[in-house]
């Protein structure tokens, strides 16, 4: 192909274009420059809280930790747990909604669109009402099965005649699954208000409070989850040229959606079991990302999840020095920081789907 | 429902210079409709911890009865079950406005901010001033803000439906955001009333509540009527529309006006209900055909209806009294699985 090119070169002028190699260089130059953001936004998490610490303490609190130093047990066993968290959370969601929009072609996919948010809410609130568990380590063994649940109900329902899940009757199924366990959730926390103390705390979406045990209990989920997402950019190129055009490039568009989803479900449920529902990085961060780098999935997806990671460390971070000396929930603070993004975006340009 | 078949196909109705195309099934429906409505009243309003017959309800309507029956009747009974019919078909007509308009059949009415920001002002002043009285306006201008913001922000060489969308997400996290600090950050007791209200209800609703909302409704409804002739056309894109002659961003604005009118004023008196204003818009195009100003009327029916029995349930055939907005959604949810089933079967 080169020396066609070549050949052809010499008898038409051709416009001078990039070379498919150098723009390859410059994206993975790009994705570990924006890995090296996310890890160095992390470290300002370390440092900047509720609490001020200096930097010596900070540093000293990971690689020579004093025992008997107040601030140096702050960051050790508050910070650094909530940092990897908000890291790996964010960079998972942020992963599930890349996928969830190449997937349905629809640029408000967003992973609660199938159920998962209401399914882990429901769980949550139904184990607090029956065995009134009250930490977040206990919340995740609940929180996790009812997303699982909730999402494999959608799919069944969205599933049933002709054509199978298409991506209006899943998203569909999903609202109503939505509603259902909404209404159910609201009943409880009607009924009791120990159960509304403890759910309301969860549901606006917080890394606080969280030891690295409630992260590792659902690592054996979010880890390899986010790698296979990460896998499938291919697919998702292929399938966002249209329905027909990937079954006629050879795609079993049905089987790959079967799988994304199942995916972004595993993905987002434990995300959402470890820190409850937080919204807004799954359905910003692919818009954001693909406003910068185009339409390439394969580049997409890593971009999303450095991105993610970015943005909710970095909203965790500026919660906690804004509310001084108590905290603002990162939910909160992720809805501030990605809002005015996504508005600021929508107005620029024409929404690309 | 083969019969139905039989039936369909349009009629013309003229009269000297006026012509309309009038589609029989919708008509029967919408006919079928109203008889349903009015039984449920009927059945509705005999019911309560004072067990009334249909006699005892009939003259008390007219002023003839009791003190006791009448204060029930008149007083507690007629303004509830009037608030959910007209406030269902408040929230039907306004989420098959907004989801013609966003050409994107997964929308309600919230999509404009509405819920989202009466919530926000509604939750901030009961928390903040536990005064039960005024809710309803703070609502409303929350409600009317938060549009109006949306709209404004999405304003760019018109109002693009798709830009909307992003907009109102946007707005929309923001003021949920707000409304779940504040839930984080007060004491129990005082956030309490103000959860409550996030789940909807028309208990304790009164005449003028009927009326504001009645009065919207006649206002509004004939004109979205006349209006979902030009939305058939705007379903077809932006381009076809305007080469149809079709004025877009103004007939866009009259909808979303006339949309926010009848929203703003639902979530104003009944707090956010859920599943209303998104899916009766649904389950009246399964059952009526594509949209039109009598399938709009329809519509409209079947909210009155869907609330009505989720208040009636409510109030009547629960062990634990529950605002209507968490039974809508339990109700609401299987009849409408009920009705995706048979319609992805029959694809």
């Amino acid at each position: 192909m080169a020396s066609a090119a070549a050949a052809q070169s010499e008898s038409i002028p051709t416009p001078v274009r990039q070379a498919p190699r150098s723009r390859t260089a410059l994206m993975l130059v790009g994705l570990v420059v924006l890995a090296v953001l996310a890890a160095l936004l992390s470290l300002l998490s370390l440092r900047f809280g509720s609490l001020p610490v200096t930097t010596r303490d900070a540093w000293d609190a990971v690689f020579r930790y004093n025992i008997d130093s107040y601030e140096q047990t702050i960051v050790r066993e508050m910070r650094v747990p909530r940092t990897i968290i908000a890291f790996f959370i964010g960079g998972g969601l942020a992963v599930a909604g890349t996928v969830m929009q190449g997937v349905t072609r629809n640029p408000l996919g967003d992973p609660s669109i199938l159920g998962v948010s209401a399914g882990a809410s429901f769980g949550v609130t139904t184990a607090i009402y029956l065995f009134g568990i009250s930490t977040p380590s206990q919340f995740v063994w609940f929180a996790f099965p009812g997303a699982a649940a909730a999402s494999i109900v959608v799919y069944s329902i969205a599933s049933v005649g002709r054509g199978g899940p298409t991506p209006v009757r899943l998203a569909l199924a999903g609202v109503v699954m939505s509603s259902l366990l909404g209404a159910w959730t609201s009943a409880l926390l009607l009924m009791s208000e120990q159960t509304l103390d403890l759910v309301r705390f969860w549901s606006v979406g917080s890394v606080a409070g969280r030891n690295l045990s409630v992260l590792w209990s659902m690592m054996p989920f979010i880890l390899p989850a986010t790698l296979a997402c990460l896998l499938m950019g291919h697919q998702m190129n292929v399938l966002s040229m249209g329905e027909e055009s990937a079954r006629s490039l050879g795609m079993n568009t049905r089987r790959v959606r079967m799988i994304s989803s199942a995916l972004v479900v595993i993905l987002t449920g434990a995300s959402v079991a470890v820190a409850g529902p937080i919204g807004f990085v799954g359905l910003a961060t692919p818009h954001i990302v693909r406003s910068v780098i185009g339409a390439d999935y394969r580049w997409i997806l890593p971009y999303s999840f450095f991105t993610g990671a970015a943005l909710l460390t970095t909203a965790d971070t500026v919660g906690r020095v804004i509310a001084r000396p108590s905290e603002i929930q990162v939910g909160v603070v992720m809805a501030f920081v990605g809002a005015p993004f996504l508005i600021a975006l929508a107005r620029r340009r024409t929404v690309a789907s | 429902m083969t019969s139905f078949r039989e039936l369909s196909g349009t009629r013309t109705f003229r009269a000297s210079w006026f012509s309309q195309r009038i589609n029989l099934k919708v008509m029967m429906l919408i006919g079928l409709a109203v008889f349903i409505l009015v039984m449920l009243m009927l059945w509705s309003i005999t019911l309560g911890a004072v067990d009334l017959s249909i006699r005892e309800v009939w003259n008390a309507t007219w002023g003839d009865g009791d003190r006791k029956t009448l204060l029930v009747v008149r007083t507690l009974r007629w303004p509830r079950i009037a608030t959910a019919v007209v406030i269902g078909m408040a929230l039907a007509v306004s989420g098959m406005l907004f989801q013609s308009i966003a050409r994107n059949p997964l929308v309600s009415p919230d999509i404009i901010g509405i819920n989202s920001g009466a919530t926000v002002v509604a939750v901030a002043w009961l928390v903040m001033t536990s005064n039960t009285s005024q809710v309803p306006l703070a609502a409303f201008l929350g409600a009317i803000i938060a549009a109006t913001v949306i709209y404004l922000l999405s304003w760019r060489n018109g109002a693009s439906p798709d830009r909307m969308i992003l907009v109102g997400i946007g707005v929309g996290s923001m003021t949920s955001a707000v409304t779940a600090l504040i839930l984080v950050r007060y004491p129990l007791e005082q956030i309490r009333p103000a959860v409550v209200w996030t789940m909807g209800s028309i208990y304790g609703s009164t005449w003028s509540d009927v009326k504001i909302t009645g009065l919207v409704i006649l206002l509004t409804l004939p004109l979205a009527v006349v209006l979902m002739q030009p939305l058939r056309a705007m379903s077809l894109g932006d381009n076809v529309t305007r080469s149809l002659g079709i004025p877009l961003e103004t007939t866009r604005l009259a909808v979303i006006v006339i949309g926010c009118a009848l929203a703003s004023v639902a979530v104003a008196f009944a707090g956010p209900v859920g599943f209303i204003a998104l899916m009766v818009p649904h389950m009246a195009r399964m059952i009526a055909g594509p949209q039109s100003g009598g399938v709009l009327v329809f519509a409209g029916l079947l909210g009155g209806i869907m609330l009505l029995l989720s208040d009636t349930v409510a109030l009547h055939f629960l062990p634990v009294v529950l605002p209507v907005g968490v039974v809508t959604g339990a109700i609401g949810a299987p009849y409408f699985l009920f009705l995706l089933y048979r319609s992805n079967s029959r694809m």
